[in-house]
């Protein structure tokens, strides 16, 4: 036995006795240190663990309410809801490196490097477990299939469905319609968080912004079980979302095509309106763009051509465009001074071609007037000022009229005020008047000012919606609604009809007559035919009430002649026409505007007759 | 002054006589005990695999053959254990290198041994056994309390194959292999007062330890162990998952199979380490007390067959291989409470795993062995 010692088993035995009972005192003492932690967690802190649990276990899950639709007045669509593929990595189930997973996708659809990198950023984010990462938005019908297929060669990678809106009509009914487009930071500050809490999308423009509310629909919740990898293990309660309300709207697409090609290249407006009920018809703005780009998503170089384009293709001229209405706005001056008593339908005047005020040297020339002084359209009544378009009898008029009683009746046509119901961010315009102009510019009104306004030049300001409004009102004899987008459902809260006070039915009636006689005075020789006959009026098959205007953009110099094929594009008159029809029982009526697009006659008319035309040939060859 | 010699005399002849069978080495009241915590083990990992028939089968195969093993272990004479153990020590080193060599390797640690003809083990859980009965095997022999050499050399034996699994790396069962040592050598009657300096003298090399040996992970998990939300996602994701899962379950728990936190996987390695979470989560407070209570009757009993053994050799193993056992328990559910970092060591005769269930049930087969033949000197 080595060792310096005996051993004494006695002993040892003693010793490992103590020993062994008291490593086993030991040990149960921290096994009641671990029941004293047991009874914390389980016991004492239960209510603690407990909602944590359930918090991991129990997701309230947003569940996004359809998108209502958006119908044009025959139930064609104009704004759905589609199906749009995203495809996604979960990166926890994918086999080995990611960047081989994405190489395998990429050898079966094509994936961008720019995708890659956004993925990889996306992919760097702080993130739950299981949480996947999307790399290609919007796929190709057949993408998702081929990724649906082979989806047991690609562990982690998953096609997810969302629903994204879509504009059949495309371009053609942007302004009118508008888009949605993906919410951003920003949006998020002012929108609803709750009501929001599913929704991708929010109404940027037109209708879609207008009716966010009502479209939007109210967001559902359900309560499910989700296990670690977030996945839905089984749904325990169910709020259904409630659906946006589907709108129908007055616009006919078929005549909102025709408007659109109507205006071809040009830049332009239309608007038409059916004066019965001020439901826009037709509402075109050109250039446009496409919006299933804001739906898409654009590029920052892509939107930035959009935006920063000269041609502005963003900017709904429809409504936002404010320009002077030029001799569109005569047939208003002549109510105006008719119901004033200031003129009679039998007074005349003699036009020279010019008009000089009292103890004035400045001449404001009539658009017949030549530097010879051989212009001037004679002897004028207010008929025949109307339908010659005759400047001198309107600044004449004006001057009489006086700034302040011209200024208070166009605003009851809906100058100067925007009264479309449900038109977004349509403007204002300017209906100009001593204290307007001491405000916006700090000077006194001039006599001058009236004068130019006689005319639609000036200060004044409108929109092709305010000038269609004015077209129908006139159409309704002065009892007429006001615009809107949207057919309500009950016809009781429709609005009660605006009225013009001051014209007599025989004015009314008289006036519409003179503008008859624009488009339909034709074979008397060059000084008497209505302005728009040449252009329109020879073969036409229905009356059409209507006024040129041809606005002027840049000043003329006293005296001087202007050559139009000399000015830069952007400085050439624009060309409006309003007109409607029937003229005794009208159906429609409309503003045409083409910007730089020299005489309203010449340039705007035709548009305008080519869209009457096509909405009332129809019903007159199915009325007979 | 109590006669200790006969204390154990008179218990192993009243012993003895009780017994009927001289071939039946199995001891009913470790044996007990015992079956009910693999009871409990296989019908909470039934729930834990959710209910994955064929996971159960595998288990309930290793147990079986593990409990075979046990009668077998129970059958030989303690001799053949002390005069094994130098060659079993030999054996469990070798495939400790080879673990490093041409291991396998599972979740970022290398762990198993592949050979021909055999099933795959892990080796370090078989070191959990073969440590014991060599530490003791050195100095069952010799006079006790040992000297400070002796002691010496007895803990770097314990520490030699505790450095090697650490390095794999396993903490957890590096720990509860140098446990086994050192519980030997605290057994063998060293002073409290060397115990004292011991640890004193120790405790300059924990920075040191800290620096030289613990892997980025490893230093990660203690840092998190302090403050799991910091990285409530990552590190700290498994101890706020299994904290949740026990405290969720309360007095009575969630029911049998309807623990959400290990049903939706939210808790990770629910059927291994994190075992006790499930037991807490559908056992409730009532179920953990029941298994440690479980634990606690194991090791009473096998501190009583250690205190009757007739030789130093025999108390020495028993007394270690079932303290060991229980630290091992303590340490899993230490873990899973919170209260420790996360070592990984399986919650003994529950977690999922066949190498560590068949030496624990082999380890208990010796203690039965040397309880069973302990008048046969």
């Amino acid at each position: 036995m080595p060792g310096n010692q005996l051993k004494n088993s006695r002993v040892e035995a003693r010793t490992f006795f103590v020993r062994a009972w008291t490593l086993f005192g030991g040990a149960v003492v921290l096994a009641v240190i671990l029941v004293v932690r047991l009874f914390q967690l389980q016991v004492l802190e239960y209510e603690v663990y407990e909602t944590r649990s359930e918090h991991n276990r129990i997701e309230v899950q947003p569940v996004a309410a359809g998108r209502g639709l958006i119908f044009d007045r025959r139930g064609v669509l104009l704004a759905e809801n589609r199906s749009v593929s995203s495809l996604e990595i979960v990166e926890e189930r994918t086999d080995g490196e990611i960047a081989e997973t994405i190489s395998a996708v990429s050898d079966l659809i094509e994936i961008q490097r720019s995708e890659i990198e956004a993925f990889h950023k996306r992919l760097k984010r702080r993130r739950r477990p299981y949480q996947a990462i999307p790399l290609k938005l919007r796929l190709l019908e057949h993408e998702a299939a081929i990724i649906r297929v082979n989806g047991h060669l690609l562990p982690g990678v998953q096609v997810s469905n969302i629903a994204a809106r879509h504009y059949p009509l495309g371009e053609i009914g942007a302004h009118a319609i508008g888009s949605v487009r993906r919410i951003t930071a920003d949006d998020l500050k002012r929108l609803d968080q709750t009501r929001y809490a599913a929704t991708r999308y929010v109404g940027r423009r037109g209708i879609e912004a207008f009716y966010e509310h009502s479209l939007h629909g109210q967001v559902g919740h359900r309560r499910v079980e989700v296990d670690v990898r977030g996945r839905v293990v089984r749904e325990l309660e169910l709020s259904a979302p409630e659906k946006g309300a589907d709108l129908r709207l007055h616009l006919d697409s078929r005549l909102q095509i025709l408007a659109y090609s109507a205006l071809g290249d040009r830049r332009g407006a239309i608007v038409a309106i059916d004066p019965g009920s001020g439901g826009i018809l037709a509402m075109v703005s050109r250039p446009s763009y496409d919006p299933n780009l804001f739906v898409r998503g654009m590029k920052s170089d892509e939107y930035r051509t959009l935006s920063d384009s000269r041609e502005l293709p963003l900017f709904n001229r429809a409504v936002q465009g404010q320009y002077a209405p030029g001799s569109t706005f005569k047939p208003i001056v002549g109510l105006a001074a008719v119901s004033k008593g200031v003129t009679s339908w039998d007074e005349t005047i003699v036009d020279r071609g010019w008009f000089k005020l009292q103890g004035q040297q400045r001449i404001y020339r009539d658009w017949s007037w030549t530097p010879e002084d051989a212009g001037g359209q004679g002897i004028v009544d207010l008929r025949r000022a109307i339908y010659r378009s005759s400047n001198v009898y309107f600044y004449d008029l004006a001057t009489r009229l006086k700034v302040d009683a011209l200024s208070v009746f166009a605003h009851q046509f809906g100058l100067g005020s925007d009264t479309a119901i449900d038109v977004y961010a349509a403007a204002d315009g300017i209906l100009p008047n001593r204290d307007w102009k001491y405000g916006a510019q700090g000077e006194d009104w001039y006599t001058g000012d009236t004068v130019n306004m006689g005319i639609g030049q000036g200060y004044l300001l409108v929109t092709p919606l305010q000038l269609a409004t004015v077209a129908s009102v006139f159409a309704a004899r002065g009892r007429w609604k006001q615009p809107r987008m949207v057919m309500s459902g009950d016809e009781s809260t429709e609005n009660s009809p605006a009225s013009v006070s001051g014209p007599s039915d025989k004015d009314w009636e008289l006036m519409i007559d003179a503008m008859e006689e624009v488009v339909h005075r034709g074979d008397r020789g060059v000084g008497d035919n209505g302005t728009a006959w040449s252009y329109i009026g020879q073969d036409i098959t229905y009356r059409m009430a209507g006024k040129s205007g041809t606005a002027q953009v840049v000043g003329i110099n006293q005296g001087e002649q202007y050559d139009e094929a000399e000015l830069d594009e952007f400085e050439r008159k624009h060309a409006w026409f309003i007109a409607f029809a029937p003229s005794d029982e009208p159906v429609i009526a409309i503003a045409v505007l083409v910007e730089n697009g020299g005489g309203g006659s010449s340039v705007a008319a035709p548009i305008a007759r080519e869209i009457l035309d096509a909405y009332l040939l129809p019903r007159i060859a199915s009325n007979r | 002054m109590r006669d200790y010699t006969r204390y154990w005399t008179s218990g192993a002849l009243l012993h003895r006589d009780e017994r009927q069978n001289d071939n039946f080495h199995l001891d009913p009241m470790l044996l007990l005990p015992l079956l009910c915590i693999m009871g409990i083990g296989l019908t909470v990992l039934y729930s834990a695999v959710h209910q994955d028939l064929s996971i159960l089968e595998n288990q309930t195969a290793k147990l079986l053959a593990g409990f075979i093993a046990m009668t077998f272990a129970a059958w030989l004479h303690p001799g053949v254990y002390r005069r094994l153990a130098p060659l079993l020590y030999a054996i469990g080193l070798i495939s400790l290198v080879a673990v490093f060599l041409f291991g396998t390797t599972a979740k970022g640690s290398q762990r198993w041994l592949d050979l021909p003809l055999l099933p795959r083990f892990q080796p370090s859980e078989l070191m959990k056994v073969t440590v014991p009965l060599t530490v003791a095997w050195f100095l069952h022999d010799r006079p006790l309390p040992p000297r400070t050499i002796e002691v010496g050399i007895a803990l770097l034996l314990a520490a030699i194959p505790a450095g090697l699994v650490v390095r794999q790396p396993d903490l957890g069962t590096g720990i509860l292999i140098m446990a086994g040592g050192l519980v030997v050598v605290l057994l063998s009657g060293i002073r409290w007062r060397s115990i004292f300096l011991g640890a004193l003298a120790l405790l300059p090399f924990v920075p040191a330890y800290w620096y030289l040996f613990l892997n980025e992970y490893q230093k990660k998990r203690v840092f998190t162990f302090f403050d799991p939300e910091s990285d409530p996602l990552g590190a700290g994701w498994s101890i706020i998952q299994s904290t949740t899962a026990l405290g969720s379950g309360g007095l009575l728990g969630k029911g049998l199979f309807e623990g959400t936190q290990s049903r939706l996987d939210f808790l990770p390695e629910s059927h291994t380490d994190f075992i006790m979470a499930v037991i807490g989560e559908e056992l409730g407070f009532i179920g953990v007390i029941t298994l440690i209570i479980l634990y606690v009757l194991v090791m009473a009993r096998g501190m009583h067959i250690a205190v009757q053994a007739g030789d130093t050799f025999g108390r020495l193993v028993a007394g270690s291989l079932t303290l060991t056992f229980f630290v091992n328990a303590i340490l899993n559910i230490a873990v899973v409470s919170g209260l420790v970092p996360v070592t990984g060591a399986p919650l003994p005769l529950v977690s999922f795993g066949g190498t560590s269930a068949i030496a624990l049930l082999v380890s208990f087969g010796i203690v039965m062995s040397i309880h069973s033949h302990r008048g046969w000197r």
